[in-house]
């Protein structure tokens, strides 16, 4: 009976999860042509992948926009962790304030943010220029366009990261803080010397999760260049999840999408490993 | 406990994180509400206009955009989707969590294996392929199918009910002689309501949201909200005033869930978090 209780999910698993998990690699090892005909090709995707300037820009880009968005992103969660820790009027109100961006659709903010970057008539490009900034010209290039979307990214998680993080403050003994001021110790030490390190774990997770939401990103960037996936005429902002959809479903080169995804799972993995050892060391000292 | 009220930058801190999380939505609302001059004007409109119910009705009437079957589509997509997703999840999890069988813990590290690979983005290819053989390319199943595998909902669910099912109350409902369905009906779904709630909000807001494989595997002329809104963009770029509207359109669903389930929101999130 216990079987047949799990057995919905893994049937599903199997169909939904493990055979296109398996034939991405068989479709990966394949030439696909346009008439749908293939060949064995072996490592031949994989080669040309690593020799492709296009898919390496992807990467840069991808890389790049993840690191812009997630390092404030993380710094502006704790600190906003840290004060939606405190007591005051409204708490809950306040809570789901900033849980709001969250509960709405990532296309609608795209679209948003979109206007709000236009070069002529945008809100951000109106406000610089109070302090003299000239109007930028967001989409256009490769910095601003990554600028811009990481603050799409941004202000969709921030506050949900924020909310974990409080959850995981909230896990942390009040008498280790009494203690500590009792000792002396200002608020601002005890915020690095004991919330930050207990809070280690919360961390992991959350940085986990947001190394796997970057690495995959797609819709923001997609809407910013409206609905298209080429990311921009120079695909200065092309991600590798846009890549891959581009090549499997607009040139429907399949084996070399499949190939692609696969080497965006590594990338993932890397990526993962490397958030992880990083976290692992913040707060090391206690 | 004067540790714990909260300084003037704080409370500048929160306000502002406040001002800025409303911020794009009221935006949303003021282009939503004016013309299409104004959204392109310098300076930029700062408060709303009267235009907002001329705006909605010129994109439900936008015979390109098919801006109401958008919207039946992913209700239909979000709510087939939610609903089996928490009725496999309650059921996989009160084995998992109550059960005793050989391969248990196999089985529910295999589970946790398959939250960690980013299966929509992995499997593209393939399911693509699979969907055209099936003829279903363009068509509401394609959608569906391959979210109803969610290795999250099953680790949620098992987490939930091994709290809030103690083992006791299985044994003892057992030795009164009842099926493991019955148990599963009378003892254990009562329990876990609140877990299915706080699954069910969060699969049916992921699935409104989805974009890129609906963008895959639908056409234009059958969209989910998300691809018709991307048509509009793509076609009407700079009629700002209809997209915007579009925009505001599509996330009333979600908004109304948050102002029902706000609490359970948080709370769940929270209680999610701690114990991942």
């Amino acid at each position: 009976m216990p079987y047949a209780l799990v057995s919905p999910y893994f049937l599903l698993f199997a169909a939904f999860g493990l055979f296109p998990l398996a034939f991405t690699l068989y479709y990966s090892l394949h030439d696909y042509d346009l008439a749908g005909g293939s060949e064995w090709t072996g490592l031949g995707n994989y080669a040309s992948l690593l020799t492709d300037e296009d898919f390496w820009n992807a990467v840069v880009n991808t890389i790049g926009m993840f690191v812009i968005a997630t390092v404030p992103q993380m710094l502006l969660a704790l600190f906003l962790a840290n004060a939606l820790n405190k007591r005051f009027r409204l708490r809950l109100a306040i809570r789901m304030s900033v849980l709001l961006p969250l509960v709405t659709s990532v296309v609608a903010v795209a679209v948003v943010f979109t206007q709000l970057y236009a070069r002529d008539w945008g809100l951000v490009n109106y406000i610089l220029g109070w302090f003299g900034v000239d109007n930028t010209n967001w989409r256009a290039e490769r910095i601003p366009s990554w600028i811009a979307i990481a603050t799409m990214v941004d202000w969709r998680w921030t506050g949900y990261n924020a909310i974990i993080f409080l959850a995981g403050m909230q896990t942390i003994p009040r008498d280790l803080y009494e203690a500590a001021a009792i000792d002396g110790a200002s608020r601002r030490r005890q915020f690095w010397q004991i919330t930050l390190p207990m809070l280690r774990p919360t961390m992991i997770f959350v940085v986990l999760n947001s190394t796997i939401g970057g690495l995959t990103l797609f819709s923001e960037p997609t809407t910013f260049y409206n609905g298209n996936v080429d990311g921009g005429s120079q695909g200065q902002f092309q991600t590798v999840a846009m890549f891959i959809v581009k090549q499997g479903f607009r040139e429907f080169d399949y084996g070399y999408a499949a190939a692609a995804a696969w080497l965006l799972f590594l990338l993932i993995l890397i990526g993962a490993l490397v958030n992880f050892l990083v976290v692992r060391r913040i707060g090391g000292t206690k | 406990m004067t540790n714990w009220s909260p300084t003037i930058l704080t409370r500048v801190m929160l306000a502002v994180a406040v001002f800025l999380s409303a911020f794009p939505l009221y935006w949303m609302l003021v282009i939503a509400s004016r013309t299409n001059a104004d959204a392109v004007a310098v300076p930029p409109p700062f408060l709303p206009g009267g235009n907002l119910g001329e705006n909605i009705l010129a994109v439900l009437n936008n015979e390109d955009a098919k801006f109401l079957l958008g919207l039946t589509n992913s209700f239909i997509v979000a709510g087939v989707v939610t609903v089996s997703v928490v009725l496999i999840s309650t059921l996989a999890g009160f084995s998992f969590a109550n059960l005793q069988f050989k391969g248990k813990n196999v089985l529910l590290l295999l589970v946790l294996l398959t939250m960690a690979v980013p299966l929509q983005q992995m499997g593209v290819v393939p399911l693509y392929r699979l969907m055209v053989e099936l003829g279903w390319t363009g068509t509401l199943q394609a959608v569906i199918l391959p979210y109803l595998l969610n290795g999250f909902g099953v680790f949620l669910m098992t987490q939930y009910t091994r709290q809030a099912v103690p083992m006791e109350l299985v044994e003892a409902a057992r030795v009164d002689g009842a099926a493991t369905l019955r148990i599963w009906w009378n003892v254990v779904l009562p329990a876990v309501r609140p877990g299915m709630a706080v699954l069910g909000i969060n699969t049916f807001m992921l699935m409104w949201n989805d974009f890129m494989w609906p963008l895959i595997v639908l056409t234009p002329d059958n969209p989910t909200v998300q691809i018709a809104i991307t048509s509009l963009n793509a076609r009407f770029s700079t009629n700002y005033t209809l997209i915007f509207a579009g925009t505001a359109l599509s996330i009333i669903p979600l908004v109304a869930v948050f102002v029902l389930f706000g609490r359970q929101i948080v709370g769940g999130l929270m209680e999610g978090a701690v114990k991942a």
